[in-house]
């Protein structure tokens, strides 16, 4: 293990960092995001003693792609299970100070409905998790559980969420079959049917395509850019290519910490930090 | 001093130590087996042949309709010219007042329950099952859901787990005298289907609460969250989204737990079971009167027929008979849960 150093020249010489440059917080969050919809206030996060991440500040822009990048327990992905508050299903951990806002509101507020705030913030995970139950139910779950019961209104909700998942075609004529029997690229674009089949304001996902082949990858990669007009999507992922593509602005994290966050275009071309230059030209990571 | 190159038999020919180990080993296994399904096989062979003989007849309607449908009764023996002539009770009766000149001096020897049938038996059991069957499932997963899914794990979560498998080891008899002692005394319950219930409800708790968690907590998490994403609670979450696909393994924990509720004798001896009783279970007076009844159960009619009478050829039909008849409703109400269970699997694959 080579000494522990934050010298950017060690950076280059394969090193991986175990310490974070600091950069000035005004650095950090720099774009000037004009309509912010989620508002990160410098947060602190714990899962119970261990502090996870450290005075995150970053503002996500309405109706576009944000993605988090950096290595594996960078905490990209508790971030963004703090979004919808996924996090709460985990023993002992939470927000410790600071705030996140949605539409201004502090969603960590004793009086916000988590519930509620799942309904505006849907969740795509890392392994599709469709139910075993059939491609119809799976899309119409959220909308059961909410009371919905009227067939025509059903129907029509499956048709759209299925045509906005680019998936309509290639499922309709078995809609009543197994959703276990698509293949793995299909079971993604089902899980992303069934957030926007609730019509919620923001989605989250986290590694969508780290299970996927390339072809697969690239029609949930497409998929996401005909979501960006209607919905804020914030996507968690390890392929950097992916970030390139497909994010209006790219955050960087290591340690727990947003080491910076820009234009997607300015973090890959010309980052502002050295580690961020060295992370997305696969130095470390 | 080198040793001599060995030749290839040997090295590949002779057994080693190990190998003969490893085949006597082998054999030492492959025989234990072999005798436990003997000694399972020669059991069900001489009830199925025996027991058999007397359920099953060669003519129409080849089943012995009297014994699966009539109550027990006592059995009379008695000398006729010179022949044994057995008959049962009521039958006895009719033919004493008729012949009364002739029956005078007749002094028949008599075997109790040894005529008629065990039908009110096979009632009671299936009665003692399917109520026991319902308290302890419900009881079972509704605190098998408390203990997975909304339990925060600690030192006292713990200590209740450790509990709950410890009963599955108490034996029956102390469950016996427990519902005797707490349903039938100080809850005045008296010797009662209710008390005989709560009683076998208690002795499977411990394996439907155990083999409950364990199915739930088999369904993958991605269901929960994929659910608790959607904006579901948590209740309606583990009722659509995760109680669904552990169900069959519920019911294979309930399977296991109809054979033994069925078969125990002990637990009801003391709470619920009649050795003899004239009422069917649904000849009640009211409502309320049908939970605190006693009822005559197979088990303990084996008991009683096995311990408590003579054993010859006269009373041998009925020890067979329902032996055969308890192990047949035994397998009949395990084998729905089976396709229960069956239907279910298919239903939420996953």
């Amino acid at each position: 293990m080579p000494e522990p150093t934050t010298s950017s020249s060690a950076v280059r010489q394969v090193t991986v960092p175990t310490k974070v440059n600091a950069t000035p917080q005004k650095a950090a969050n720099a774009p000037a995001v004009a309509r912010p919809i989620i508002e990160i206030d410098d947060v602190d996060f714990n899962y119970g003693a261990f502090k996870a991440l450290q005075d995150i500040t970053l503002n996500i822009a309405s109706k576009e792609v944000t993605a988090f990048i950096g290595p594996s327990g960078c905490g990209k992905s508790t971030l963004l299970r703090c979004l919808n508050r996924m996090n709460d299903l985990v023993d002992g951990a939470h927000v410790s100070s600071g705030q996140i806002r949605i539409d201004g509101v502090d969603i960590n507020d004793p009086r916000v409905d988590v519930i509620e705030l799942r309904k505006r913030v849907g969740m795509v995970f890392q392994k599709s998790n469709p139910f075993p139950k059939s491609i119809y139910e799976n899309i119409t779950y959220g909308l059961r559980i909410q009371g919905e019961k009227r067939k025509p209104r059903l129907d029509e909700v499956v048709e759209r969420s299925l045509r906005g998942a680019a998936l309509w075609d290639e499922v309709k004529d078995r809609l009543h079959e197994s959703a276990l029997g698509m293949s793995g690229g299909q079971q993604q674009r089902l899980c992303i049917a069934r957030a926007i089949a609730v019509e919620p304001e923001i989605i989250l996902m986290d590694e969508p395509c780290s299970a996927l082949d390339p072809i697969a990858t690239a029609k949930v990669e497409e998929l996401i850019h005909e979501l960006k007009k209607d919905f804020t999507i914030v996507i968690v992922t390890h392929n950097m290519q992916q970030a390139a593509r497909c994010s209006d602005h790219t955050a960087f994290f290591y340690l727990g910490r947003l080491i910076e966050y820009a234009e997607t275009r300015t973090i890959f071309m010309n980052p502002g930090n050295p580690q961020t230059e060295a992370y997305v030209s696969g130095r470390f990571g | 001093m080198s040793t001599p190159r060995p030749t290839a038999t040997a090295l590949f020919a002779r057994p080693s130590r190990a190998k003969r180990i490893e085949q006597v080993v082998a054999w030492m296994l492959r025989l234990s087996t072999y005798f436990v399904l003997l000694c399972a096989a020669f059991i069900f062979y001489d009830i199925g042949t025996k027991g058999g003989s007397v359920i099953f007849r060669t003519s129409a309607p080849f089943i012995n309709v009297p014994f699966l449908t009539q109550s027990p009764e006592t059995l009379n023996v008695f000398e006729r010219d010179g022949q044994k002539v057995t008959m049962g009770d009521q039958e006895f009766r009719k033919y004493k007042a008729e012949h009364a000149e002739q029956m005078k001096n007749v002094h028949p020897e008599t075997y109790v329950y040894s005529a008629g049938g065990i039908f009110p038996n096979i009632v009671g059991t299936v009665l003692l099952v399917t109520g026991s069957i319902f308290i302890a499932l419900v009881l079972g997963v509704l605190s098998a859901i408390y203990l997975s899914e909304y339990a925060t794990e600690g030192p006292f979560i713990r200590f209740l787990r450790l509990s709950i498998v410890n009963l599955a080891g108490v034996p029956s008899i102390v469950f016996g005298l427990f519902g005797f002692g707490m349903f039938v005394i100080a809850m005045d319950m008296g010797v009662s289907l209710l008390a005989g219930w709560l009683t076998l409800a208690f002795m499977v708790l411990p394996i439907i609460i155990t083999a409950s968690e364990e199915a739930l907590k088999a369904v993958p998490k991605g269901y929960r969250e994929g659910s608790l994403a959607l904006g579901a609670t948590k209740f309606q979450t583990i009722m659509s989204n995760v109680l669904p696909y552990a169900l069959p393994g519920i019911l294979t924990s309930s399977v296991l737990s109809i054979a033994r509720v069925a078969g125990e004798t002990a637990p009801i001896m003391f709470t619920a079971a009649f050795v003899v009783r004239d009422q069917m279970p649904w000849e009640v007076q009211k409502f309320t009167d049908f939970f605190f009844q006693g009822v005559m159960a197979l088990p303990y009619h084996i008991y009683v027929v096995a311990s408590k009478i003579p054993q010859n050829e006269y009373t041998r039909d009925v020890q067979y008979g329902t032996a055969f008849v308890f192990l047949f409703t035994v397998a009949a109400i395990a084998m729905t849960a089976v396709v229960l269970r069956v239907r279910l699997r298919k239903k939420y694959k996953w």
